[in-house]
């Protein structure tokens, strides 16, 4: 009787917040109600008390519980049976405080079931994390000086990647076991992550992430292009180290981190456990619940779920895998139901460790064609939608060779990269500029479904066959009454029910999947952001100029004004000077605006300033306003009614925008210092042109100066030099964005404003003031 | 002496009965045409009169009525030394098309600053009397008025564009009997003479609304240019039925006691808008007599027009620029004058309709008198059809009450950005909301015609007020409350919808549409114009 065998008994408990932990602590205070539980948490932001009440008892596998005792009730006996404490596998002595070593000392039973389970974590926090915990949990009761039951939770593939059966052993009595010193493993995997950090600032890697964030984000100024670059040197980092665990694993025979750091914590633990009686309970891919606490219930991403959302939305075209080989999945309750039955079984007699496999395997194998069979048709009937509110196909599956999926996938990366680069190269905006968003997002998603390849390949390859001769051994040994109250018997999954009734609607539900076209209730997207930019609460809104007002730059307003009294011959030679300097202009620009605008404005040394001034008006009507987007001025007047704060900021001249001073309550501008006599321009700047960092900071100042808030503001602009300025505001509006931008911006869920010139108004093709004809 | 005038015309107006052996009828579609076979036994066509024969020695007509002027002394005799004159003259919005250099204007002009500068007078300024209609540039300027004229004042800014929103530049003269105020130009009030040149294409212009109307403001003009006056003008192209021109003159009435004196100049030319021969000349022929080099000639345009970009095509048909002959010259006492001109005109433009008909058909050509050297936009089209074509009557409207106008037209959602930014936004704002002219008028005019942003584009760049899309837009008023449908062969779908018209893709969709309110065998007439015809129905 497991309820009997462990009343009164005090246990102890890591990973409570875990999704087996979760079913573990629910399954304990449900079915076993003389038991008290003491929960090993991370204290977080709240303390562990807080944690446990928030990210544990919160969820709803307590809401079985719940119901029966009533919301008062269940909080009762919560309190009166759950205590936690702070506690972090990664430190020494878990830092843990005196009442909590008294509080551990009283326990009787210890299960250890944290773990880093994600397959993709840096080899040092695998290591840190599955392999030093255990040990270091292990010292603690050593330093305590006392020997509960430890139950330590491993997993089935510890066996590596093996053909072929997996017995209930140590990893010490197999014959395959490859002789490792953990200790080893420990130290080097703390070096790579010195030696990697260390690489990672090397001048030549900082020059590449440099090339990459500048590649990403164009001249956004070096706050902008510094934090970039520490995400890019920080994820080159962790990318690395997953790599090293990666390889580690490989050549050792494992399919990944996880399992090469478990099986060496096994060791590790076997070997430090002193007097503590043992035993090791090895899951294999644990999914959603079969019955209890209710069936589907899941906690969080596991393993299968992103497979089977991208799978759903056609993202994974194919993969790799052997239609005939199996899949050992096990449903939670199930390893939860056998971990209390362990914990009630108790040591071993003989004070040896204990092995005991919870998989499916060996009894009931779950054929991995099955599941692509059973899914493929499932969702045919239960499609998912697509944001076009298109139901998806559910794609069909060749079980290809790893080798042949990875390449296709490669090939279509650098497909979409490629594209992606030509597009970012093109002087492309606007609504063409969004294709280049496309792109990205597709890219990203070949990306993923690459690393899903990756990951998970050698999960669906592995071949092994895992013996539960001893779950099934404990199984006998219950009573009829255990038997239906501890349900851990793999035979009585039917898999055909448990993946179409009970696990794809859970994870649907769970990852949030459109299974229905979409109501068009109320409005979209683009219609709310915009309502929000446009509400009367909104307190400033600035605005770039160029490309944002206009389809007009400096360099054309200083060609329009050059040749504005110029005699024909002078004109041609001034054109082909300027496209000669064409490429130099440009390439000076994408590097920094504010020194492009420096060299460009000292052309107009010795322009008279009142002639200047009058020409500007004429331009104003001759170019600018020709090339302006209506809707765009309209905003402006919009957000002027609107009681908003009109503010323009633009590195264009001060004469030059003169006359679209009527629009705005405020312009920051550029400006050029006089000669002496005040008559003409020396064409040096009279400031720092506010652009770029330079043009938030006015920005900034501005807001500051006349007490707005810039969280209530909306900033207009088309390039991702202007991205301080846009990151600055609580309302970013990207218009006609560039592709860098455009791509930015759809990720980051910012309004787009495709603003465009009236129709069949009159183009020119030079920026060239209209000679005077005489007759 | 009365003025001189040409002798009689060749050929006067003309209805076609339609029968089954009359050849496809031309009609003017925007920047091109269409050739439509109207329904025999049922259908009529309205054409003008043939050119007027020009006046053989235009310069010595021109100084002929200056010194010998209706109810007036000399033009000479009023002209002293230390004097301020201003001479006023119309602006880009006639004639349409341009015309060929030298402009009427020049030649007038040139010739009153002759006898100002032979009598001494120094303090002269040139105004283009433009009221709330667009700024004139430079090269429009030019060819009003000619480079020597240019060049002599425009350098020391005594030739300039009338700017009705200038703070100081305006003054109320006065209030009418009917409470309307009298606003013009400060230099104009303050002068001890003004002269305006004019030019008159069609019945409506000319008269006191030269000076009450060209050199007025938004203050002034409210009060004929608005619903009310439109739906009491039947037609304003009938100065006798027209409450438009009845209000102007009570304006004048007041500038005639409390202002300057005014010595109006009028001149009529023919309506030879396409030339009598050359590539365009089958434009102003009729039909059934093109000759096979006609015929040739229009499918070689029609041809070389399809392969055009729009905006090629805009340019082509934007240059042309019309060989009109001066028909008369008269000048002297406002309203005097004014009757002589308008004789003029209904000489050259009236025919004589009898009856009115189920459904009125007309070709829009590519210009109005507000897209010179632009874009006509949606709104202008609405103006042209049925604020100038369909008044072009006298005695009954061509239409019966509750007939249907199809109009063929392009109609592109197209706009030109520097002269037209407040017809965006009325189109894309308020005829959104609603086209009926008295809710329009009652909810957005104000805001528009006060709007800073409108004021600043048309004082310094080159825009239409903020409210004259208004006024365009009332200029159809009549034809809104009195017509039973209004179709548009051609158009863009979206932009016709917007304005409340039916989109038709041919002629014979539009008379399919059209038997919802006319039946299936209504009487058709169609007025063949350009060049300008009047209907005088009975």
């Amino acid at each position: 009787m497991i309820p009997e065998a462990l009343a009164g008994k005090r246990i102890a408990l890591t990973g409570a917040t875990g999704f087996l932990g979760t079913a573990l602590v629910e399954k304990l205070l449900r079915s076993v109600p003389e038991c008290e539980l003491v929960l090993l948490v991370r204290p977080g932001r709240r303390g562990p008390d807080e944690r446990i009440r928030r990210e544990v008892l919160r969820n709803d596998a307590f809401d079985r519980l719940r119901a029966a005792l009533g919301n008062d009730g269940f909080g009762a006996e919560a309190a009166q049976r759950i205590q936690a404490i702070s506690a972090d596998v990664s430190l020494d002595g878990l830092g843990i405080d005196a009442e909590g070593r008294d509080l551990l000392a009283s326990c009787d039973i210890v299960i250890h079931a944290a773990a880093a389970v994600a397959f993709d974590n840096p080899f040092d926090l695998a290591v840190e994390t599955n392999l030093l915990g255990p040990i270091r949990l292990v010292g603690l009761l050593a330093d305590i000086g006392v020997s509960p039951h430890l139950i330590s939770v491993s997993t089935a593939y510890v066996a590596g990647n093996r053909r072929g059966f997996a017995p209930e052993e140590l990893l010490s009595e197999s014959h395959f076991a490859v002789a490792v010193d953990w200790r080893a493993e420990a130290a080097s995997a703390r070096r790579s992550r010195d030696a990697i950090e260390d690489e990672s600032r090397t001048p030549e890697r900082l020059e590449e992430f440099s090339g990459e964030a500048d590649a990403e984000l164009g001249a956004a100024g070096t706050a902008a292009l510094s934090a970039k670059r520490e995400q890019i040197r920080q994820r080159w980092v962790r990318t690395r180290l997953v790599e090293v665990g990666r390889a580690r694993s490989a050549s050792l025979g494992f399919p990944d981190a996880y399992g090469l750091t478990k099986a060496l914590a096994e060791a590790a633990v076997v070997e430090t456990r002193g007097a503590i009686p043992l035993t090791i309970v090895r899951p294999s891919i644990i999914e959603s619940a079969l019955v209890e606490p209710f069936p589907g219930w899941i906690r969080g991403f596991r393993m299968a779920e992103p497979i089977i959302i991208s799978y759903a939305r056609g993202l994974l075209q194919d993969f790799p895998g052997t239609p005939e080989g199996t899949l050992d999945v096990i449903p939670v309750d199930m390893v939860a139901a056998a971990v209390c039955a362990v914990a009630a079984d108790g040591p071993a007699a003989d004070g040896l460790p204990k092995v005991v496999q919870v998989a499916s395997s060996e009894v009931n194998p779950f054929r991995f064609e099955d599941l692509h069979d059973w899914s493929h048709a499932w969702f045919c009937e239960n499609p998912i939608y697509d944001e076009r509110n298109q139901p998806i196909a559910p794609p069909r599956w060749s079980y290809p060779s790893r080798k042949r999926v990875q390449n296709s996938l490669e090939r279509a990366k650098r497909a979409l990269e490629a594209g992606e680069k030509v597009l970012s190269a093109l002087p492309i905006r606007g609504e063409k500029a969004g294709i280049a968003a496309d792109f990205a997002e597709k890219r990203a998603l070949v990306e993923r479904a690459l690393s899903y390849v990756d990951l998970y390949s050698s999960y669906v390859e592995c071949q092994a066959t895992f013996g539960i001769g001893e779950l099934l051994a404990l199984h006998e040994s219950l009573t009829p009454d255990d038997r239906e109250q501890f349900i851990f018997d793999p035979r009585r999954i039917d898999w055909r029910r448990y993946l179409t009734e009970i696990h794809l609607p859970s994870v649907i539900a769970q990852g949030r999947l459109k299974t229905a076209p979409a109501v068009r209730a109320g409005i979209d997207r683009d219609t709310r952001r915009r309502q929000q930019v446009l509400s009367p609460q909104r307190h400033m809104a600035a605005f770039d100029l160029e490309n944002t007002l206009v389809a007009s730059n400096v360099v054309a307003s200083w060609g329009w004004l050059a040749t504005k009294r110029m005699p024909a011959t002078e004109r041609a030679r001034l054109v082909a000077r300027t496209l000669a300097e064409a490429p130099k202009l440009l390439d000076l620009d994408r590097h920094d605006r504010s020194d492009f605008l420096r060299y460009f404005y000292r052309r107009f040394a010795g322009a008279p300033v009142d002639q200047v001034a009058d020409d500007s008006f004429e331009m104003f009507s001759d170019l600018l306003l020709r090339q302006s987007f209506p809707a765009a001025i309209r905003r402006v007047r919009h957000h002027r009614a609107l009681g908003h704060r009109t503010v323009l900021i633009t590195g264009a001249l001060d004469f030059v925008i003169a006359p679209f001073a009527p629009l705005f309550d405020d312009i920051v501008c550029a400006s050029l210092t006089r000669t002496r006599s005040g008559t003409a321009y020396t064409g040096q700047l009279a400031t720092v042109p506010p652009t770029g960092e330079s043009r938030a900071e006015a920005l900034l100042k501005y807001a500051a100066r006349e007490g707005i808030s810039l969280a209530e503001s909306v900033a207009y602009a088309d390039s991702t030099s202007d991205l301080p300025m846009l990151e600055a505001v609580g309302f970013p509006v990207a218009v006609n964005p560039e592709t860098k931008l455009a791509t930015l911006a759809r990720r980051r869920g910012w309004l787009i404003e495709n603003f465009k010139q009236a129709p069949g108004g009159p183009r020119k093709l030079l920026p060239l003031a209209q000679p005077v004809v005489r007759r | 002496m009365s003025p001189r005038t040409a002798s009689p015309t060749p050929r006067p107006g003309f209805v076609l009965e339609v029968e089954r052996s009359t050849p496809p009828i031309l009609f003017h579609h925007g920047e091109g045409f269409r050739l439509e076979r109207l329904p025999a036994g049922r259908s009529r066509v309205v054409y003008p009169p043939s050119p007027l024969e020009g006046l053989p020695d235009p310069a010595g007509a021109i100084r002929h009525a200056l010194e010998h002027p209706i109810d007036s002394e000399p033009l000479p005799a009023l002209l002293r030394p230390g004097m301020k004159l201003t001479i006023a003259f119309d602006d880009i919005s006639l004639p349409l098309p341009p015309m060929q250099r030298p402009d009427v204007r020049q030649q007038v002009i040139e010739t009153v600053l002759d006898m100002a500068a032979a009598a001494g007078v120094d303090d002269v300024h040139l105004i283009a009397a433009l009221a709330l209609h667009r700024r004139m540039t430079e090269a429009e300027l030019r060819h009003a008025v000619g480079d020597r004229v240019y060049e002599a004042f425009a350098p020391s800014r005594r030739l300039y564009n009338h700017d009705a929103e200038d703070p100081n530049g305006m003054v109320v003269l006065g209030v009418t009997d009917h409470g309307e105020e009298v606003q013009i130009s400060r230099r104009a009030a303050e002068s001890d003479l003004v002269v305006y040149v004019n030019i008159n294409i069609v019945a409506m212009d000319g008269g006191w609304k030269s000076t009450a109307t060209g050199l007025s403001g938004y203050q002034g003009l409210r009060h004929h240019h608005n619903v009310a006056t439109m739906l009491k003008s039947r037609s304003f192209m009938d100065q006798r039925s027209s409450e438009l021109h009845h209000s102007n003159w009570r304006q004048g009435a007041v500038l005639r006691d409390s202002g300057p004196r005014i010595f109006q100049i009028e001149t009529t030319i023919n309506n030879n808008s396409f030339g009598t021969s050359g590539s365009l000349s089958m434009l102003q022929k009729r039909e059934w007599e093109w000759t096979a080099r006609d015929r040739a000639t229009f499918l070689a345009m029609q041809g070389g027009l399809q392969v055009m970009s729009p905006a090629a095509r805009r340019r082509a048909f934007q240059s042309w620029r019309a060989p009109y002959a001066i028909t008369s010259v008269q000048a002297g006492e406002v309203e005097a004058v004014h009757k002589v001109t308008t004789e003029n005109v209904y000489r050259q433009q009236l025919v004589a309709v009898e009856g009115q008909t189920d459904v009125l058909t007309m070709g829009l050509p590519y210009i109005c008198p507000y897209n010179v050297n632009s874009i006509m936009n949606p709104i202008l089209v609405m103006c042209l059809g049925l604020g100038y074509f369909f008044n072009l009557y006298r005695g009954r409207p061509l239409v019966r009450p509750g007939g249907v106008v199809i109009m063929t037209h392009p109609t592109p959602w197209e706009f030109h950005p520097v002269h037209h930014p407040s017809y965006i936004d009325f189109f894309e704002q308020v005829l959104a909301d609603t086209t009926d002219p008295v809710e329009i008028e009652a909810r957005y005019e104000l805001q528009y015609a006060t709007d800073e942003w409108y004021r600043h584009l048309y004082r310094t760049s080159y825009a239409y007020h903020g409210v004259h899309p208004f006024y365009m837009w009332y200029w159809g008023a009549h034809a809104l409350s009195y017509l039973g449908r209004v179709i548009v062969v051609g158009g863009d779908r979206a932009a016709v919808r917007r304005m409340g018209f039916a989109p038709a893709s041919s002629l014979s969709d539009a008379f399919e549409i059209a038997s919802d309110t006319v039946g299936s065998r209504p009487s058709v007439t169609h007025l063949h114009l350009p060049p300008f015809v009047m209907a005088d129905v009975s």
